[in-house]
């Protein structure tokens, strides 16, 4: 790792300039992690920021870390392998409801399962933006959008509750204006060992009508004043079913920490047992095909 | 006397045919002897019948031949499957009195009845040394070499106990006893076993692609398990832990590929090892390795197709979704292997293109290349060169895609200061910032495929055998090249003038070589396991060459005769 002088949170942003809307809650995430990466003395160069696919993936332009802007729902199994190829490496991967929720929704039971020591922030707007407003699965049923005009026959899914259940050992809810508790979260996030999932609900003026700041603000709750035992997996499952986005209190904050050993501590034990070497004895291994 | 000989076992499964087999198959390498072995496995999961084929010689072995010599039948069921292929000067060697087996007399094949059951029950009151009491029999009856078996043996039943050992000993001196006492040899069948000085190996396809990632410096393999590519994984999860290298099983393929393109990203050389419905999860994942220019090598056991096909059997039909699958125009490297050797040599040479030219690189193996054995010349590692990805020296400005004279331009890892940059999928500048103009994507498109314009020159991996102008040349690629090695060598012999290419770099299509080739020949010939010709149509693409199809599809490989018959059809 790089010594470094500790960075102020402008210093982690490139030149390139977002190309979000006015107003698009990933700005907040954007604020959120480069301050994050200031408080905890991150090292851009021994940080890798991976996206998919969506507007919300475009962010690894905007900082000046190391970065993959990859394939649509494929930016967890490609984190993985930086991870697993170079655990020293910090890795952190961002993108949108439709890149974790839906394309790429098969990989986040096996990295939560697995324990694979990533940060993921799922800047959640409930619909698909850059191809211009279509429903997601986090979109509430019955929304109108221009593939469902007929209103969305779907039930949105429950990210906390999934993560919950996958066996995410770092489950967290924040709201993308609230840059103070997402930047706490973040922080939080990069110190668990193992997977830590923060779920960042980001408003799109643009595509989405119903799910705005303004709707969100008298529905968000601190967690910690209702949840404090954050070990309590039964209290925070219960917290996230009755949650509702349409009626009930929305709770923000840390619902959910355990220590597991990770899929880093795993292999490593796996290296150790077998007596791992940077230069093997390719003789001696030559030697087991012998007739 | 036939010192090249063929020999099939069949039994019940669970009765030790495989083990049987593979014991006979490796004492006689263990005594001199070139041996390549095949299995055949049902798709299903439990299946009664199993069967193991190996082939012996004091000579090299070109393939697996045209049928079998000795058939080793351990009860009816396998009986009943092999009749039909009992053909005047076979030998049927079967458990009897006092097995389940009542062959029909057969006009000129020859029947030796051995007591396996019987022996083992009654006299040794050890059921399960049927198996031990047929080898030993075998090994008498066709000169095996009774020494290396016995070491084998010992070796392999030394952890269970003396007693384990001495049973299985007194087992093989059963058989063979019989057979001394009872039996007058009427065959004409030997081995001869010999004093080889060469220090040899015996591996399978599968095995020696694991061997030669792991000897290229393969640190990191990622996969999803599916038949016949799983024994790769198997292998190298055993083993690349000791090179301080990681195995990882994916959920599915698009996340094996997606392991393997963030390992490469981060330095590591990573690979993943699949069959044809796995590489068509992960062309996206593919187009991506190209775009951003990651070092990414794939092993592609291909297996009869389409959709499920036919999982335990062989086809070369990937071929066209290799060089071709994929939305977008992207470069990749396709190379083909044909023999146990290929297998290990060509995964070394696919981890050096990918590094060098910075792109994907596919291997294409086969099923019946996974699971055969073969004795091998042992590979000597000092002679062996690795090549490693170019990495940025300098500190400061950067250009990750930089357009150079060959096209490849350095790249940088994570922690490397002054290194920075976004590897992307999307189209890009120099210095990886997202760019869509008409400039950019024409630039960097002939960027990218301008790595491997010249790769024929600078990658030569066609083999020419033959001098000077034929009546017919073949070229042949993958698995089929066995069979026609065979078939030529027999032409040769029969007075026909018969020459042959065997390109081991089958996309970019080896053009400058095939025209050659092409040049002094009469006609080409091309046999391939697939329907539609997929190399064929390649090479008539672009290399504008006339070509004589020869396509079987059934799920097995050619056999010697089938070409040999082609060649004199064609001639």
């Amino acid at each position: 790792m790089e010594a470094i002088q500790q960075l102020k949170p402008k210093d982690y942003r490139s030149d390139i300039p977002p190309i979000w809307c006015a107003g698009c809650g990933d700005y907040g995430v954007l604020a959120s992690l480069t301050t994050a990466l200031s408080v905890n003395n991150v090292s851009p160069v021994d940080t890798v920021l991976v996206s998919g696919i969506g507007c919300s993936s475009r962010l690894p332009y905007f900082v000046t870390t190391f970065g993959m802007h990859t394939c649509h729902g494929r930016s967890i199994p490609i984190a993985t392998g930086i991870k697993l190829a170079r655990p020293e490496l910090r890795v952190i991967v961002v993108g949108g409801d439709g890149d974790h929720f839906s394309i790429g929704g098969g990989h986040l039971p096996h990295v939560a399962r697995k324990n694979i020591d990533l940060t993921l922030i799922v800047m959640d707007n409930s619909i698909y933006g850059l191809t211009k407003g279509q429903a997601s699965p986090t979109s509430r049923g019955g929304m109108v959008t221009t593939t469902t005009p007929h209103g969305s026959p779907d039930v949105p899914l429950n990210p906390i509750a999934y993560a919950l259940v996958y066996g995410a050992t770092f489950v967290a809810q924040s709201f993308s204006s609230n840059t103070k508790l997402t930047a706490d979260l973040i922080g939080q996030a990069m110190n668990h060992k193992g997977f830590a999932f923060i779920n960042v609900i980001s408003p799109c003026p643009t595509f989405n009508k119903l799910d705005t700041f303004e709707y969100y603000k008298p529905l968000l709750k601190n967690i910690d004043d209702i949840h404090t035992d954050k070990g309590d997996k039964v209290k925070a499952m219960s917290l996230a079913l009755t949650m509702g986005r349409e009626s009930a209190e929305v709770p923000i904050g840390l619902f959910y920490q355990e220590k597991r050993p990770s899929y880093v501590d795993m292999l490593t034990a796996i290296k150790i047992k077998n007596k791992g070497t940077n230069k093997p004895d390719l003789e001696k291994i030559i030697d087991v095909f012998r007739p | 006397m036939a010192k090249d000989i063929v020999v099939r076992i069949g039994g019940e499964g669970g009765e030790g045919v495989i083990s049987t087999g593979d014991m006979l198959a490796r004492s006689s390498a263990r005594a001199g002897l070139e041996v390549l072995t095949s299995k055949t496995f049902p798709a299903e999961i439990k299946g009664g019948y199993a069967m193991y084929q190996f082939r012996v010689s004091a000579e090299k072995i070109l393939s697996h031949g045209d049928t079998f010599n000795i058939f080793v039948a351990f009860n009816k069921e396998a009986y009943e499957v092999n009749k039909g292929q009992l053909r005047p000067g076979t030998v049927l060697v079967y458990d009897g009195p006092g097995g389940d087996i009542e062959p029909e007399p057969i006009e000129g094949v020859i029947q030796y009845q051995i007591p396996m059951t019987r022996i083992s029950k009654v006299d040794l009151g050890s059921p399960i040394s049927k198996n031990m009491v047929a080898l030993g029999a075998v090994v008498e009856l066709f000169s095996f070499p009774m020494e290396s078996l016995k070491e084998l043996v010992s070796n392999k039943f030394k952890r269970k106990g003396e007693d384990v050992v001495n049973v299985n000993i007194k087992a093989l001196d059963s058989g063979a006893e019989y057979v001394r006492s009872n039996i007058k040899k009427t065959d004409v069948f030997y081995v001869q076993p010999q004093k080889s000085g060469q220090d040899s190996i015996i591996l399978s396809g599968n095995e020696a692609i694991g061997l030669g990632a792991l000897v290229a410096g393969c640190s990191f393999f990622s996969c999803y398990p599916i038949t016949p590519a799983t024994e790769i994984a198997n292998w190298l999860a055993k083993y690349l832990p000791k090179a301080n290298g990681v195995v990882v099983q994916a959920e599915d393929e698009i996340a094996s590929l997606g392991h393997v393109i963030g390992a490469s990203y981060a330095g590591a050389k990573a690979m993943t090892g699949t069959s044809g419905p796995g590489l068509d999860l992960m062309t996206e994942l593919l187009g991506f390795a190209s775009m951003a220019e990651l070092p990414i090598v794939i092993a592609d056991v291909q297996r009869g197709g389409p959709s499920t096909g036919l999982p335990t059997k062989s086809e070369q039909s990937d071929l066209f979704l290799a060089a071709r699958g994929g939305h977008g125009d992207f470069p990749r490297i396709v190379l083909a292997a044909a023999t146990i050797e290929d297998c290990f040599y060509l995964t070394i040479d696919a981890f050096n293109l990918a590094e060098k030219y910075q792109m994907p690189v596919i291997i294409l193996s086969d099923g019946s290349l996974a699971f055969r054995t073969e004795k091998i010349s042992r590979p000597d590692i000092s002679k062996i060169n690795i090549v490693n990805r170019e990495i940025y020296s300098g500190n400061g400005g950067y250009q990750r895609y930089e357009v150079t004279d060959s096209g490849i331009s350095p790249m940088s890892l994570p922690g490397q200061s002054g290194g920075r940059y976004i590897a992307t999928g999307l189209e890009h500048s120099e210095t990886a910032a997202p760019k869509y103009s008409d400039e950019y994507h024409t630039r960097m498109t002939e960027k990218r495929f301008k790595k491997i314009a010249n790769i024929e020159d600078e990658y030569s991996a066609s083999e020419w055998d033959g001098n000077g102008s034929a009546d017919v040349g073949i070229i042949s690629w993958g698995l089929t090249q066995c069979s026609v090695r065979e078939a030529v060598k027999r032409c040769r012999v029969a007075g026909l003038s018969v020459s042959a290419l065997y390109p081991k770099l089958v996309f970019p299509v080896p053009v400058k070589a095939i025209r050659r080739f092409a040049s002094t020949v009469k006609k080409v010939l091309i046999p391939e396991v697939n329907y539609q010709g997929q190399f064929a149509e390649l090479i008539t693409a672009h290399a504008g060459i006339n070509l004589i199809r020869y396509n079987i599809y059934g799920g097995e490989s050619f056999t010697p005769d089938q070409i040999e018959s082609k060649i004199k059809e064609v001639i």
